[in-house]
């Protein structure tokens, strides 16, 4: 039998409440010394409950390619890499996944308008993303990792980027979907929004949401990324005062 | 891209300025379609040919039995799409570009993880034989938007297409000839109809199905995939200027509207091929 969403008590299937984030920990980069070896300039390391997720910064750097030189601004190359061991099935990895091109392209272009690239023309930046466990949510853990990541490298923005993702589930709008929601057809909405203007600048929808449900799943996704962005303002104010320390 | 044509300054602040009065450069109001033409069976069932202003894409369905992979019980629906040099001069040949990947992805998307289709009824022998649709998009001529044209496209190529009848009797599988007996259509849910904004102005400034010009200029898009159902399939935005939430809730408002209307020409352009055959 399929199981409810939203028990009748009002929980989920991990015991969360519909409008609670999973447990957020994260690692703000190569200041403790933790992948100084791989001579990344940021790096960060993001858990949202299982979904575990390691970013790397590299640059702005001399472009590697002729082809990849802008003499107004800078270029951005995203790697979207899921690791072979991150689900409960092992999964070799296809060189052209189109799914992970696709994860990358949309991180590349959300980054692409909120770094300010034409502070460093004719230069690359770098992102490299791994990740190391899935539990669904991957583009959002994803998203707020690389944001870290590159406050960790000192690369300028015009503001944070917070992502989190909302969906619906027999008549109750969920935040923050983990992978067995997912299984259970659960439409999601993955939302990134930059903080100050409040505007949105990812959206990704995949699996059918009726339109009158629309609106409210958005909101909650929106509540998410406001609380999102504090617990990244606290880690990233955190990481500063340690540094400075 | 090599072949990619520079727009100079003053033709992307005309595109601008002209926007700021509420006028597009082709005369087209912010919320209205180019001229939309679907013509259906040019090469038989499941072919398709859409022109959505100048831009022009074919569609063409085939089906082959396949084994599915362990155990399971559903058919395939596969997309391949092939972006020719002959549509512009910013594609190359046998190379995979980032757009050609967003917009196999996104018809993807909108046709299968919407299930459109009913893939448990491709299924001829459970976890043996099943029907793999295959779904050949070209772009024949590329004047901007050719996502929602190939979108159009493949769906109508799919709810045009028939594959041929087939007996089970014991473990004895009889693919019928066509001329033998009648080929039976795709079950199809629903139509998936997917419909681009183009933005302008830092978002101030929002128009439906942009142009290859348009395109060139704005400052960021977004795709809603919906249906006649009112039922969102998919939607995608990444970077570009940023948005409300309410004008995303008026997006996706326009693009239901939309959708209703362009699924009424496809529903008559199938009437109409259908009637042709009689």
């Amino acid at each position: 039998m399929k199981s409810d969403v939203v028990s009748p008590e009002g929980f989920r299937c991990d015991g969360r409440r519909p409008n609670e984030l999973r447990r957020f920990n994260c690692d703000m980069g190569t200041a403790s010394g933790g992948y100084a070896g791989s001579g990344a300039d940021g790096a960060a390391y993001v858990e949202q409950g299982n979904t575990r997720c390691l970013v790397l910064v590299f640059g702005p750097k001399e472009p590697s390619m002729r082809s990849a030189v802008l003499h107004d601004r800078a270029t951005l190359s995203v790697e979207f890499n899921i690791a072979s061991f991150s689900s409960g099935e092992r999964k070799t990895k296809l060189r052209k996944d189109k799914r992970l091109l696709e994860m990358a392209s949309i991180i590349k272009s959300t980054f692409e308008s909120v770094i300010l690239m034409s502070s460093f023309p004719r230069s690359e930046i770098t992102i490299q993303i791994q990740i190391l466990q899935f539990d669904g949510g991957s583009l959002h853990t994803a998203v707020n990792a690389t944001t870290l990541a590159l406050m960790n490298a000192g690369i300028p923005m015009e503001d944070y980027v917070v992502a989190c993702s909302a969906g619906f589930g027999n008549g109750h709008p969920i935040l923050d979907v983990n992978y067995t929601e997912e299984g259970m057809d659960v439409p999601v909405i993955s939302l990134g929004i930059t903080p100050r203007s409040g505007k949105v600048i990812l959206l990704n929808l995949e699996s059918r949401l009726h339109l009158d449900e629309f609106e409210k799943v958005v909101t909650l996704a929106r509540d998410g990324c406001t609380q999102m962005h504090e617990i990244l303002d606290t880690a990233v104010r955190s990481s500063a005062e340690a540094l400075a320390r | 891209m090599s072949g990619e044509q520079f727009l100079s300054t003053s033709e992307r602040t005309f595109v601008v300025n002209a926007l700021r009065e509420g006028i597009r450069v082709d005369g087209r109001g912010a919320y209205e379609f180019r001229g939309l033409s679907i013509e259906l069976g040019g090469g038989g069932f499941g072919s398709a040919e859409v022109l959505l202003g100048k831009t022009r894409v074919l569609a063409n369905v085939s089906a082959e039995v396949v084994r599915p992979t362990a155990n399971s019980a559903e058919g395939f629906v596969l997309f391949n799409t092939s972006f020719s040099p002959m549509a512009s001069p910013a594609f190359e040949a046998g190379r995979l570009t980032e757009e050609e990947v967003l917009v196999s992805r996104m018809l993807e998307k909108a046709v299968r993880r919407s299930r459109a289709i009913d893939t448990e009824g491709l299924c001829i022998v459970a976890g043996e034989k099943v029907w793999s649709i295959r779904v050949d998009i070209h772009v024949l001529d590329h004047e901007g938007n050719i996502l929602d044209c190939a979108c159009i496209a493949a769906i109508s190529a799919l709810l045009h297409f028939r594959r041929p009848d087939v007996t089970v009797e014991g473990d004895q599988v009889t693919i019928h000839p066509m001329d033998e007996r009648n080929p039976i259509p795709l079950s199809i849910h629903h139509i998936p109809i997917c419909i681009s904004f183009g933005f302008f102005d830092k978002g101030e400034r929002v128009v439906v199905d942009p142009t290859h010009l348009e395109e060139q200029v704005q400052d960021g898009d977004f795709i809603v995939v919906v249906n006649t159902h009112r039922e969102l399939c998919t939607m995608s935005k990444a970077g570009g200027a940023g948005l409300d939430v309410a004008r995303i809730v008026q997006c996706t408002e326009v693009a239901a509207a939309k959708a209703a209307e362009v699924t009424e020409l496809i529903r008559g352009a199938l009437t109409k091929s259908n009637e042709i055959k009689k």
